[in-house]
Formats: C-alpha cells, structure tokens, sequence
C-alpha cells in the first residue's frame, strides 16, 4: 500500500498535497486532493465520480462529493477548508485513473486553502499508516 | 397435514425424520421456539386445501361472473386502458417458463435472456419516443409520471409539480399520492399558468379526452419558466404522431400495455420510461447497459446500480425494484413482431376507424363532439341524456359504451376505438345510439 | 481461447448477444398481417403532429420466436434449478395459478367496466383481502400497491397521514430501520419525507433493546422492522419491541417479504405491528417474471383502515363493489393494482388451504436448518443459532484464502445450481444468504449442499478455478466496470463500414 510521506491524510482517506509542503505561508496556497491507495483498493474498480465546480466553497472534514464503484457509492470529504479551483475533468471520461494513479493523475481536485494552519489537523503519513492497520483488523 | 404431502411440498414423512435427526432437534416445533409461546397460533381460519379439478372449477365459476367484450360483446372504454390486437407469438414467448420463473437478473452469466430483452425494450422505449436513454420499466403509466414529477423536482430543487388538467386525473390523483410524501405541491394548471416555482409541467397527448394538445405551446411555457417537460404518450399514437423527442420532451412516460398486454382489470401493466442523456442518473428504475465477458463476447448486465435503493438505501432515486420484467417482454416482442409498418399500420387502422365512428355519432341527432380538435383514437362525445341512462341502454344491445366523463363535460362520453373494433361494431353503436330519445 | 475459436468449437456459444432484433431487420419483412382500414379514410392531422421516420425492426414471425426463445434458453429459473436466492422467496410457480390467471373471463375485464359486469373480478379480490386478514392476524387489507416496494411506500405514508391528523407530525419525523434491513424500508422513509434512523443488531442478531430504548423519544414516527429478520431470525423480542414503541406513540411497521418463515404458526396482528405488507410473489408463488410483475398488499390495524389506498373491496351480501376509504392516501397505479398476480395468490392460497398453508413455513423452516446443519462444518455462520425460512453463512474462511463470496456464487453456477443471495445482509462480510424454500426435497437439498462442500474444497486446493468461475454458464464473467464507466445502454445502427 504505497503512502507518500509528504501527504496529509483525513481518517475517511483523502489526501491533501500542498504546492510547496505544508508550510507555505502565503495565505495563497493551492493544495491537490485525491483518495488514497488504500481507498481506491478498498472500493474495488471505481466507474463515475462526481465533484464541485470551480467556485464552489469546501468546509474541512465536510462531504464535497461522491465516488461510485460498480455496487458502492462513498462521500467524499474535504480535508480542508477552502474554494475549488479546479475538478479533475479527465475523471469525467476515464475514473479508472483513481484506480491506475491515486496521488498522481487520479487527483479529484485542487483547492485554494482559506487557512493553512489547517493542515496539522490532519494525520501525518505515518499516522495515516497506524490507522488503516488498526482499522484493517 | 400429517403424512400426505401437498404436490407443492416434496418432502415425504420420512425425508423431515432424517431432517430433523441431522438438525439435531426431535419435532419441527422446537425450530419455531423463538416465537413467544403465548403468541402461537395452532392453525389459520381458512379453508381446506381444494383439489386442482375442484380449484378451476371454483375460480372459472368467478371468471364467468364477469362479462367480457368477446363473443358478441363490444366495448368501446378506453381512457388508460387499451384493447388492441395481440399476436398469438406474444403468448407463447411470454409462457416460456424460462422467463417467467427467473428473478432479477443479478447473476448476468445466466440471466442473459432477461437482461438483452430489457435491453431490446429499453432500444425501442427509445426509438417510440425519440428520446435519449430510457429505463426497463415501471410500474405503471401513472405511477411512471409520478416518478418523472419526483425526478423533475430532484433536477430542479423545486417543490412544486404542474400538472395540465386535460392529463387522466387518475394520474394526476397517482401523482399526488407521490407527491404527499416529502410535502410537494401539485397544481393541476390550465394552459401556460406556470410560475418560476414549477419543477415540471406533465402534458398528456393525446390527452386524456383523445385531443391532440399543442405540445409545442406547452413546452414553450414549461421551458420558458425552467421547468422541464413532462410528456405522457400513447406508444401505439407514436406510430403515427410526432414522438415526444420531437417536441422537446425533457422526460417521456407511457403506458405499456397497449404492446401485446391485456387489459386484465387494470393490471399488472408496465411504465415506459425515457428521458435526456444529460439526467440519466437521476433516473428512477433499472437501467441494462451492454459489455463483454471474459472471453470478449456481448453481454449485458444490470448498470447504474448505484442509483438504486439497495444500494444507496434512503438516498436513492427511488425505492422502486422491479421492471415490470414480464410485461416488458411482452412488449418487446409484439414491437418486434409488428415492427416498424405494422405499428403505423394499428396507429392508422384505430385513426381512421374512430373518425369514422365520431363522425357519424356527431351527425346524429342531440350528439356533438365536445372538442373542436383533432384526435387520435378516443374521443368526446356530447350526448343528448346522461351518460348513466345510455349505459345501460347499451349493455342490454351487447355493447359496453364509453367512459362517463360527465363530472368533466356536461353528458360526456369518453369513447375509444381500436383496431379491434369491427366496423359492424362501430355501426351497431351508432345505430344503439341513434335510438337513445333526447 | 478467442471469440472466434470458442464460438468454432461450440456453436452455442456464438456471440448471441451481438445481434438484437435491430441487427436482424430486413427491409420488407413482416410478424404479423394486420387489418387493413375497412372505413372511409379520414384526413389525417396536419403534418407538423405526424412521425417522419420509426426505427422499428422488421422481422419474419419465425425470426421473432427464434430469437426470443434462444434469449429464453439463456436464462436460469425455478423450472431451471435450485433458486435458493435468499429473501426472494423462489418456490415453484404452479402451474394451475397460470391458467387461471389466463382465463378470459379475467384477462378480458376492462378496468373501468360498470361494476354490475364485473362481479367475478370483484369476488376474488374480497375473498383475497379475507383470506389475508385471515394470515396477518390484521383488521383489513389493500391490494392495490403494485409491489412491495409501493406496499411500503403506502404503510409510511399511512402512518404519515395517521399523525397528521393527530397534529403529531411536524413532530414525529424520524424512522428507525434496523442495520439488517432492505435497501428498500430506507429508501422508502426517504420518499415520504423521514429522516432515518439506523438501529444495530446484537451479538446474537435481533434488535439491540438498549439500542432501540435510546433512540426512542417523542419525534420517531415509526420502526420499520423484517420478521424474520434477513438474517432469518425471529426475534424473540418482538412483543417488548411493539410495546416499547407503542409506549412512546410511535408505530410498528412490518415489511412481510419473510412471511413464508411463519405461515400459520404467528399472525403479524397478534405480534404488535400496526401495519404490514406482504410480497405475493414470494410467499404466495407468484411468478417473479424476471424481475416483476409482484403485488405488494398492504395489511392494516382498525385504527389505520380509513387511510387505506384506493379501492379496496366491499361487500353487500353477495354484491361487492369498489370503494376509496374515507380519508384514503390516494391511489398508486391508474387502476386496482396487480390483478392479475392477485388471482394468482388466490389460486394458490385455496390449493394450500389452512393445513398446506402451516405446512408451507414448517417445510421452508426444516429445510433451511438442514442447509444450517449440513454446511456448518464449511463455512462461517456468524449467527449460529436456529434459523427460520433462510440461513445466512459468511465467506469469511475462503476469503482468508483469497476466494470471494462472488467467486463461490459463480463457481455454484458450474454446479447447475443458481446462486444464493450475496453481500447482504450488509452487516455480514460476505454475506451467502440460503433460502431453499418449501419446493425443494431432501435429495436437492443433499445436491446443493455436496456442491457447496466440494466448492469450499476447491477454495482451498484450487482457488484459481473457483475464482475463474462459471465456465459452464452461457457467457462467462462479465466486465460490469466498463458497462458503469462508459454507459451503453441502447442500440445503436453500426457505424459505415463495420459489418451487422
């Protein structure tokens, strides 16, 4: 189960990528946002995704969307607070990619955060890795 | 029952002994003991169990106590329920045991037969209605307008629902049951009365007095005001009238029966289902979608299912889990077997036949046509007496006449001709009319 | 192997589902002769209400049966084999109840004829409604939702309108459902605007009392409860359940789809609930047609009988007639419900008689629990404890070992036997739900139970046939991926070029 060390993690298993770390300081920062390897196998093959527009404002640990499997359907939640800047159109034609590229180009969205200070809120990889063995169990 | 097993029941004295022995229990009370022992019953107050010669016996005796058009017998009712012709291949498809005695589809390796006839149905609900994508099936006409009003309410965020007052007001009254729910409004409207408020607007065509409406004015109102429009059509009309794609339709319904279903004291019938691309998931109802197996040969499978309620529990589009499977096939081989000249064929037969009963009923004397427009296969007549009195009149010549639409059109009579009324039926109409005395 | 050298080996397996009705059109071909218009031809509507063009296809009488009858060949039924599909109820379809259903004096009724002409019609839906009075133990019956599903959209909106009229119903707003349910009762709360709220099962499988004390207060409308459970146990609790709820002026709905496990041993009326529906074509052998037509009356206490949906049947001596109860919730289809489903309930109901009836749910027990007790030594039963009309087992030993309740389900299919239902209930991991029913004999029931164990054997010695399976059925795995991300959902004519 590959979990990159640079990425934050929410307990319903979305990541947040800062552009440069978790500490850029510039009240500008756009953070990408995926589900993890861990997820993505959890739900089997995923066939339809849907997301915000742009625009739309994102509360932290709030439902933003939903992603569907043949015979599952799970929210989706923000791991931060903030405005959508862009969903991932290329999931429109192709959610397979969410299977094939969880944290690359399987992203769901990118997001301009209201508050950096945020991030530490949510689990630092390591965590994130105690937290799906316990829950495997 | 103590030793004789019932022919639906196989298992001998001996075989439940064995049972029970590899069960490990002494009686088959014991595995009932979860049931509080006050509340146990020793046995039902009904009757005993009736032989099979004894049993048709019985339930023909109740099928005769019904008069039935057939056998010297004309019936002219229509509004809703439909009498057409239906091919003797229909029957013995739809007898095939096969079919019948299957379930939901949910294993596709051995469900083919039934997920490519859905797929058949949901080709043709498309092609009738011109539209983009369609369901397997639905209850029922009504109940398929109820849930396209739902939809329409889903696709909108609105909570309000108009529906035009010329629709069947069974339907409308299906729809307010629908509605009560979760609190929607339902406003039965007359032409254009719409406001910003109104989720849809759901225009019957021919409507339910057989008029043909001015689709184009009414999706000119609904879509003017953003709601969608809701079209409610005959599929035997579609083969010969404008389909609801045509004009515009956002969701389309129908009643199913008229292809290849009797009309079997109203049911079970089957609700066509079709709407645009862009809001199929929000679509109430199955959905088949074709693919491949492992070895790359077609199949079909059940998709979509993440709309359904055995999926998404109480966020699904409906609680809705049936096709109306038997009816669908049905369906789908009579469309097969009339194919596409055959259904204009019975669309123009019934077109001309009712034009050539209203025609002479309007020239008799004290009758009138109640609507100046043009119709398909039912119309309104005038008549010169309320429509009660001439009923009877009329059942004592042989004859089940029209509707009573007299609470609607003062002395109303809603009448319907299909291709399966003879012209020696329509003249001994005109002539039992003719001898009702204003 | 390829397509093509599967299809060269065995022509029964050539890519029937290639070819649709569509594909197999011919310009100028006919099913059937029609009447040609035997009256003077009227002028037809100006042409802006005419088609142009109806892409219908055009088949020989032959061809239409012979497509049709190879699509039937395709498919599993009751008639086929052992259809253990838990919850579903698939017991043998008499035969008789098709011809009686079929008779002309019931199939030729038109639904608005004037009463005086349907009294036959009429007769079988009373003696319906009393015979299931009779069953449910309830006060009066409404037979006119088209399904379970509709039978339980009109029990809530009854209890719905009930409230209202007791000015309880801007208060009254939740539905607790319990963890084990149907997708349907949550989906239904839903649609008659009640928030639901989910209530656990204990360690043992019933309602968790403390759990259900806890979420009872003055704003639940409603519990919607399955009895038998679908985890096919009676719980032992069900007076306290009704008590509590009525203590706290809520209601207790029964979803009947299991009424086959107590047929004459329990009345749902005797046990508490306010209002039932049933599934007639589960309990009372109605076809299940591939997917519907079924009938979902809807079984009511005195005090919920004026919200009944429309009509039901009353009776004035020997003459009946249709009737919408005072304060109905309004009709659900056009006309009377599923007719003709209803006089095939009727039909069998009156074969079985009362003795036949208790001997239907004393068999479906038995054979269950012989299910229980052959594969207990195989498979996981997380509820070990006598069972009632359906047994659940999980798949959680062959999963340890790589094989899925889906492949053990299609593995079966290689064995002739139609699989159990899978994944549900929800609250059990992989979940293989056994319901034998009444039709089946001792020796079906051996047959299954060697398949199961060989396939629990091959699980363990040879997974990766078990996860390759079927082999034998008709296509082989299908891509269900593909068929949700790129939707193909009717014909399309072949583009230029490509062949038919």
């Amino acid at each position: 189960m590959i979990i990159p060390p640079d990425l934050r993690y929410t307990k319903e298993h979305e990541w947040v990528r800062l552009a440069d770390g978790p500490s850029a300081g510039s009240g500008q920062a756009i953070g990408t946002v995926g589900i993890t390897d861990y997820a993505q196998d959890q739900l089997g093959d995923i066939v339809y995704v849907s997301l915000p527009e742009a625009g739309k404002q994102l509360t932290q640990l709030a439902v933003f969307g939903e992603i569907e499997s043949v015979k599952a359907v799970s929210e989706l939640y923000s791991p931060v607070t903030g405005k959508v800047v862009e969903p991932n159109q290329a999931l429109t034609d192709s959610p397979e990619l969410i299977n094939e590229s969880p944290y690359e180009q399987g992203w769901l969205m990118k997001v301009r955060l209201a508050d950096e200070s945020e991030i530490h809120k949510l689990l630092t990889a390591e965590q994130y890795s105690d937290y799906i063995e316990r829950e495997g169990e | 029952m103590t030793s004789s097993a019932h022919p639906y029941i196989p298992n001998t004295d001996e075989d439940r002994r064995a049972m029970l022995d590899a069960i490990g229990v002494a009686t088959a009370d014991e595995l009932f003991a979860d049931i509080p022992p006050e509340l146990r019953i020793e046995g039902l107050n009904l009757s005993p169990a009736l032989p099979e010669q004894e049993l048709v016996r019985e339930m023909a005796a109740l099928a005769g106590r019904n008069q039935v058009p057939g056998d010297g017998m004309a019936c002219f009712l229509g509004a809703g329920a439909y009498r057409h012709f239906i091919p003797s291949v229909v029957g013995h498809v739809i007898g095939r045991s096969e079919f019948y005695t299957a379930y939901t589809p949910y294993q596709p390796e051995i469900s083919q037969g039934t997920l490519q006839t859905m797929f058949e149905l949901q080709s043709m609900t498309c092609e009738l209605m011109a539209m983009d994508v369609a369901n397997a099936g639905m209850y029922d006409g009504a109940s398929a307008l109820a849930e396209a009003c739902l939809m329409a309410c889903n696709i909108t965020g609105r909570d309000r629902i108009a529906v035009l007052d010329s629709v069947n007001q069974d339907y409308a009254a299906v729809v307010r049951t629908y509605a009560r729910g979760r609190g929607l409004t339902v406003d039965v409207v007359a032409d254009g009365n719409l406001s910003a408020e109104h989720a849809c607007l759901a225009v019957q065509h021919p409507n339910f007095f057989g008029c043909l409406e001015d689709v184009w004015s009414h999706e000119a109102a609904a879509h003017a005001t953003g709601a969608l429009l809701i079209a409610v059509a005959d599929p035997i009309s579609l083969g010969l009238l404008a389909p609801p794609g045509g004009y515009s339709a956002d969701i389309a319904v129908a009643e199913g029966q008229s292809l290849g279903w009797p009309v079997g004291f109203g049911g079970p019938y089957l609700g066509l289902f079709a709407c645009r691309q862009q809001y199929l998931r929000q679509m109430p109802g199955r959905i088949v979608g074709r693919t491949t197996d492992l070895d790359g040969r077609t199949g079909y499978v059940l998709t979509l299912q993440t709309r359904e309620q055995h999926i998404r529990r109480e966020r699904a589009t409906s609680n809705i889990c049936t096709s109306q499977q038997l009816v669908g096939l049905a369906a789908a081989v009579y469309l097969a077997a009339v194919g596409k000249h055959g259904l204009r064929q019975i669309a123009e037969t019934c077109y001309h036949r009712a034009h050539y009963a209203a025609e002479r009923i309007a020239a008799l004397p004290g009758y009138s046509l109640a609507f100046p427009t043009p119709f398909f296969k039912e119309f309104t007549v005038r008549c010169p007496k309320p429509v009660e009195g001439i009923q009877e009149l009329l059942l004592e010549q042989g004859i089940i006449g029209g509707l009573d639409v007299s609470e609607r059109v003062e002395n109303g009579m809603l009448l319907c001709v299909t291709e399966v009324n003879t012209r020696e039926e329509i003249d001994r109409l005109i002539a039992a009319l003719a001898e009702v005395n204003p | 192997m390829t397509t093509a050298e599967r299809s060269k080996a065995n022509p029964k397996t050539a890519d029937f589902g290639a070819s649709l009705t569509f594909d197999l059109s011919r310009p100028g071909r006919r099913g059937v002769l029609l009447p040609e218009p035997d009256v003077p031809q009227a002028e037809l509507p100006e042409p802006r209400f005419l088609r142009s063009d109806l892409e219908l296809p055009e088949l020989s009488q032959n061809q239409v049966v012979r497509y049709f009858l190879g699509l039937s060949r395709l498919n599993y039924g009751v008639d086929t084999g052992f259809y253990p599909l838990g919850s579903c109820t698939m017991k043998y379809n008499p035969r008789v109840n098709e011809d009686v259903g079929r008779l002309p004096g019931f199939t030729l009724v038109h639904p608005l004829q004037p009463q005086a002409t349907i009294q036959g019609a009429l007769a079988v839906l009373h003696q319906l409604q009393s015979a299931l009075a009779a069953i449910t133990g309830m006060d009066s019956i409404g037979l006119a939702p088209a399904a379970g599903a509709q039978g339980e959209l009109c029990g809530i909106l009854m209890i719905k309108t009930y409230l209202e009229e007791r000015g309880e119903s801007d208060r009254r707003r939740k539905v607790l459902i319990p963890d084990s349910a149907h997708g349907t009762n949550p989906a239904t709360a839903a649609m008659c605007g009640f928030e639901v709220v989910t209530i656990p099962s204990d360690r043992v499988g019933n309602t968790d009392m403390a759990a259900l004390e806890s979420a009872l207060d003055d704003g639940v409308a409603a519990m919607m409860l399955t009895l038998p459970s679908t985890l096919g146990l009676f719980d032992p609790n069900i007076e306290r359940i009704a008590e509590t709820l009525h203590r706290h002026g809520a209601l207790l709905y029964g979803d009947g789809a299991n009424q086959n496990a107590f047929l004459g041993r329990a009345r749902f009326g005797d046990l508490g609930f306010d209002v039932v529906h049933l599934n007639l074509h589960k309990t009372f052998s109605t076809p299940h047609g591939g997917g519907g037509p079924g009938a979902g009356p809807v079984c009511v206490k005195a005090k919920l009988a004026p919200y009944l949906p429309a009509p039901v049947v009353e009776a004035d001596g020997d003459t009946y007639r249709l009737a919408t109860p005072e304060r109905s919730i309004g009709k659900t289809t056009a006309f009377h419900g599923s007719f003709g489903v209803l006089v095939r309930a009727l039909t069998y109901i009156r074969s079985l008689g009362a003795e036949g009836l208790r001997a239907v749910s004393e068999n479906a027990v038995i054979n269950a629990n012989y299910v229980l007790a052959r594969l207990r030594g195989a498979y996981h039963l997380p509820y070990d404890h006598p069972c009632m009309h359906e047994v659940v087992f999980s798949g959680s030993r062959q999963r340890a070992k790589g094989v899925k309740t889906l492949d053990i389900a299609k593995r079966l299919i290689d064995y002739g036997f139609h699989p159990p239902t899978i994944y549900f209930p929800l609250i059990v991991d992989e979940a293989l739900m056994v319901e034998p029913t009444e039709s089946e004999g001792k020796e079906a029931l051996d047959a299954f139970c060697e398949a199961m164990l060989a396939i629990a054997r091959e699980a363990k010695e040879e997974p990766e046939l078990v996860r390759g399976a079927p082999y034998q059925a008709p296509l082989r795995r299908l891509d269900e991926a593909t068929a949700a991300r790129r939707p193909y959902l009717r014909w399309r004519a072949p583009a230029q070029g490509e062949s038919a």
